[in-house]
C-alpha cells in the first residue's frame, strides 16, 4: 500500500515538473535555445511574490497577477537583449550567455534576500497542508492535486494556443523554419519575443508553485532547471504532453527512490533521466526505430 | 607540398620563434621557483597553475571541440575522490594523486560513448546531471561521510615545506604536460579535424573526418586534465568536502577563464586564468558581488566579445604568438602568376 501511495505522490509531483518544464520545452521548440537561467527565473518570481505578499502586505491574487505580468515583460527583455544576439552568434553562445545570466540572478537574489529559506505556504493558509484521505494509508495533499490540475490546464491552454490561434500558427511556422516564415509575412522577431514571454511567465508559475509546496532559497534555481530539463528530455523534446509524461516518470522515480533510501530521491531521478537518454540514443534514430520494429515483429 | 613562387606557407614566424623560446625559458624559471620564492608565492602559483589547467581544458572542449559542458566538475571531484580512496588503500600519496587524475580520465573514456552522442544543450545539461549523480554517489561512501567530507591524511605526514614544493612541482608538471599535449594535438591532424567539427559537424563528416574519434580524444584529455586539477586542488587544500569539489561554480570559473581570455585560441585561456587569478586575489573577499561580476563578465563577453580578449587582439593585429596555425604570405608582385597557375 505504501508503494501505491508513493507512486500517487510521484504522479502528482510530475504535474509540478510539467509546469516548470513547459516553458523550457517551448523555448527549445521555437528558438532551439536551452535557457540555463530558467530555474533561476522561476526562483526570482517566487521571491518577487514573497516580497509583495509578506513584506508589502499585498493580497496573493493581485501579487500573482503583477508578478506574472512583470515576468512576461522580463521574457521580452531577455529575448531582445540576450537571446537575440546570442542566437545570431551560433549554437554555443546561448548556453554561455544564459549560464552567465543564471549566475548573476542567483547571486543578486542572495545579495538581496540573504541565505534564509522562505516559503509561500503561509500565504495560502490551510491549502498548504490540507489533504484528502483516499484510504487509511493514502492521503493526497489538496495543494498537490491543485498543482496537477494547473499543469493539465496550462498544457491544454498552450496546446490550444499553438493549434488554434494566429500566434500559435506563427510560433509553429517559425519553429519549423524562421526564414521561410518571414517570407510569408511572419515577423519572427515578434514571435520569438512572444515565445520568450510565455516561457518566462510559465517558469514564474512554476516558481510560485514550488514556493508554495516547499521552502526555497536563492540558490534553488539550478536544481529546478535540472528537474525541468529531465522532464523535457524524458518526455521527448518539444512535445507539450510529453513534458507531463516525462514529469510523471521523473516524479514517480524520485518518490520510489525516496522510499528505498533517504538519499534515493535525487539519485533515482538522475538515473532514470540518464537511462531515458541512453534508450533514446539507442532506439531514437530512424534506422534504430526500424530495427526496433523488426524486432517486435519477429517476437510477435 | 607544391611550392609556388611568391607564396609561402609559414608556421614559424620570427615572433612565434621568440614566443616559443620565451615560453621554454619561463617554464625553466618556474621549475626553479621554489629555490627563490617564499611559501606564500609558491602556494599562489600552484593555484594559478590549476586555473590555467582548468581554463585550457574547458577551452579545448568548447573552443575547439564545440562541446559546452556544465559538468566538468564531475572529473574534478572524481580526481580528488579517487586520490583519497587510493591513498586510503595504502598507495603512497603523490602516486595516488597522479593516479586519481588518470582515473578521472578513465571515467571520461567510459562516459564518452554515451555523452558524445548528445547534442548542444543536451550535452551541457546531461554532463551536469552526471556531475550531480557523481556527487550524490560519492556522498554515500562511508569514508567521505556525506557533506562532512574527509581529508588526505597521508599528506600531513610530510613536512609542510616539502609538501608545498612537491605539490608545486606536480602542478607545474601536470600543467605543462597537458598543455603541451593539447598543443601538439591541435597542431597535428586532429587540430584541423576538431575545428572542422566545431564549425560544421555534418560537413566535416562528409569530408571524411572521423567525428566521434576526434571528439573522444578531446573529451578524454579534458576529463584527465580536470581530474588532475581536482587531485592537485586536494593536494593544496588537503580537505575533501564533496560540495566544494562537485559544485557547479567550477564550471562558472572555467567558462569565465576560457570566454574572457578567448575561446578557441590556445593562449586565451592562459590569459583568462591569470586574469581570474588576479580578480580573485583583489575582489574574492567581496563575496557575492565578486560572483555577480564573474557571471556578468561571462554574459557580456558571450554577447559582445565572443572571441575574448586574446582572440580580439589576434584578429586586430594579426598576431600569432605560438606556432599553432599557418600563415599564408603572398608577395604582391607574384600574385598574378599564382592566379595563372591555378
Amino acid at each position: 500500500m505504501i508503494w501505491v501511495n508513493q507512486i500517487l505522490q510521484g504522479v502528482l509531483l510530475g504535474g509540478y515538473y510539467a509546469v516548470l518544464a513547459c516553458g523550457l520545452s517551448l523555448m527549445f521548440g521555437v528558438m532551439r535555445i536551452i535557457n540555463l537561467a530558467h530555474g533561476d527565473l522561476a526562483v526570482l518570481a517566487a521571491f518577487l511574490v514573497w516580497l509583495l505578499t509578506e513584506r508589502l502586505g499585498i493580497p496573493l491574487a493581485p501579487a500573482l497577477t503583477l508578478v506574472l505580468a512583470a515576468m512576461a515583460a522580463l521574457g521580452v527583455v531577455l529575448q531582445r537583449v540576450v537571446l537575440e544576439r546570442s542566437l545570431r552568434a551560433g549554437i554555443l553562445v546561448p548556453l554561455l550567455s544564459t549560464f552567465g545570466l543564471a549566475i548573476v540572478i542567483e547571486n543578486l537574489l542572495f545579495e538581496g534576500f540573504g541565505a534564509d529559506t522562505r516559503s509561500l505556504a503561509p500565504a495560502i493558509g490551510s491549502l498548504a497542508y490540507d489533504s484528502w484521505s483516499i484510504s487509511d494509508e493514502i492521503y493526497v495533499g489538496r495543494l498537490s492535486v491543485l498543482i496537477f490540475a494547473i499543469a493539465v490546464l496550462l498544457l491544454a491552454g498552450l496546446q490550444l494556443l499553438l493549434s488554434r490561434t494566429q500566434l500559435g500558427r506563427s510560433l509553429r511556422a517559425t519553429a519549423e523554419d524562421p526564414d521561410t516564415a518571414e517570407l510569408v509575412g511572419i515577423n519572427s522577431r515578434a514571435v520569438y519575443a512572444a515565445a520568450a514571454a510565455i516561457a518566462v511567465a510559465t517558469a514564474a508559475i512554476g516558481g510560485v508553485l514550488f514556493a508554495m509546496r516547499a521552502a526555497f532559497a536563492p540558490y534553488a534555481g539550478p536544481s529546478q532547471l535540472i528537474f525541468a530539463f529531465e522532464a523535457v528530455v524524458i518526455g521527448g523534446l518539444s512535445s507539450l504532453w510529453g513534458t507531463l509524461a516525462g514529469g510523471i516518470v521523473l516524479g514517480v522515480a524520485q518518490s520510489i527512490g525516496a522510499q528505498l533510501d533517504p538519499h534515493g530521491f535525487l539519485i533515482a531521478g538522475h538515473v532514470v533521466f540518464l537511462l531515458g537518454l541512453a534508450l533514446r540514443l539507442t532506439f531514437g534514430s530512424a534506422e534504430a526505430r526500424g530495427r526496433l520494429r523488426a524486432l517486435l515483429r519477429r517476437s510477435a | 607540398m607544391n611550392r609556388r613562387p611568391g607564396i609561402a606557407i609559414e608556421r614559424w614566424t620570427p615572433l612565434s620563434r621568440a614566443a616559443s623560446a620565451m615560453t621554454a625559458a619561463l617554464v625553466a624559471i618556474l621549475a626553479m621557483a621554489p629555490l627563490f620564492l617564499g611559501a606564500n608565492a609558491i602556494d599562489r602559483l600552484t593555484t594559478l597553475f590549476i586555473y590555467v589547467l582548468l581554463g585550457t581544458m574547458w577551452n579545448a572542449l568548447a573552443g575547439y571541440g564545440g562541446l559546452v559542458s556544465v559538468g566538468q566538475q564531475a572529473f574534478f571531484g572524481i580526481g580528488a575522490y579517487a586520490a583519497i580512496r587510493l591513498s586510503h588503500a595504502g598507495i603512497a600519496v603523490y602516486p595516488a594523486l597522479i593516479l586519481g587524475g588518470l582515473l578521472a580520465g578513465l571515467f571520461s573514456l567510459l562516459l564518452s560513448s554515451f555523452a558524445l552522442r548528445l547534442r548542444g544543450g543536451e550535452f551541457a545539461i546531461g554532463m551536469w546531471v552526471v556531475a550531480e549523480l557523481c556527487h550524490l554517489l560519492v556522498n554515500l561512501d562511508g569514508l567521505v561521510q556525506g557533506e562532512t567530507g574527509t581529508s588526505l591524511i597521508a599528506l600531513d605526514a610530510i613536512a609542510p615545506g616539502h609538501r608545498r614544493d612537491d605539490t608545486y612541482w606536480l602542478a607545474l608538471a601536470a600543467m605543462v604536460t597537458l598543455l603541451a599535449l593539447v598543443f601538439a594535438l591541435l597542431r597535428g591532424r586532429l587540430g584541423g579535424s576538431i575545428q572542422a567539427i566545431r564549425d560544421n559537424e555534418e560537413a566535416a563528416a562528409s569530408l571524411g573526418v572521423r567525428v566521434l574519434a576526434a571528439k573522444r580524444i578531446i573529451f578524454i584529455i579534458a576529463g584527465t586534465g580536470c581530474g588532475m586539477a581536482g587531485a592537485l586542488w586536494l593536494a593544496s587544500s588537503i580537505t575533501f568536502q564533496p560540495q566544494a569539489y562537485f559544485g557547479v561554480q567550477w564550471t562558472a570559473y572555467m567558462i569565465f577563464m576560457a570566454l574572457v581570455g578567448g575561446l578557441g585560441t590556445f593562449e586565451g585561456p592562459i590569459l583568462g586564468a591569470v586574469l581570474f587569478f588576479a580578480i580573485e586575489l583583489l575582489f574574492g573577499a567581496s563575496g557575492i558581488w565578486y560572483l555577480v561580476g564573474l557571471g556578468a563578465a561571462a554574459l557580456i563577453f558571450a554577447l559582445f566579445l565572443p572571441r575574448g580578449l586574446w582572440g580580439t587582439v589576434e584578429d586586430r593585429f594579426d598576431l600569432r604568438l605560438l606556432p599553432l596555425g599557418y600563415t599564408v604570405r603572398i608577395a604582391a608582385a607574384a600574385e598574378p602568376t599564382a592566379e595563372r597557375e591555378r
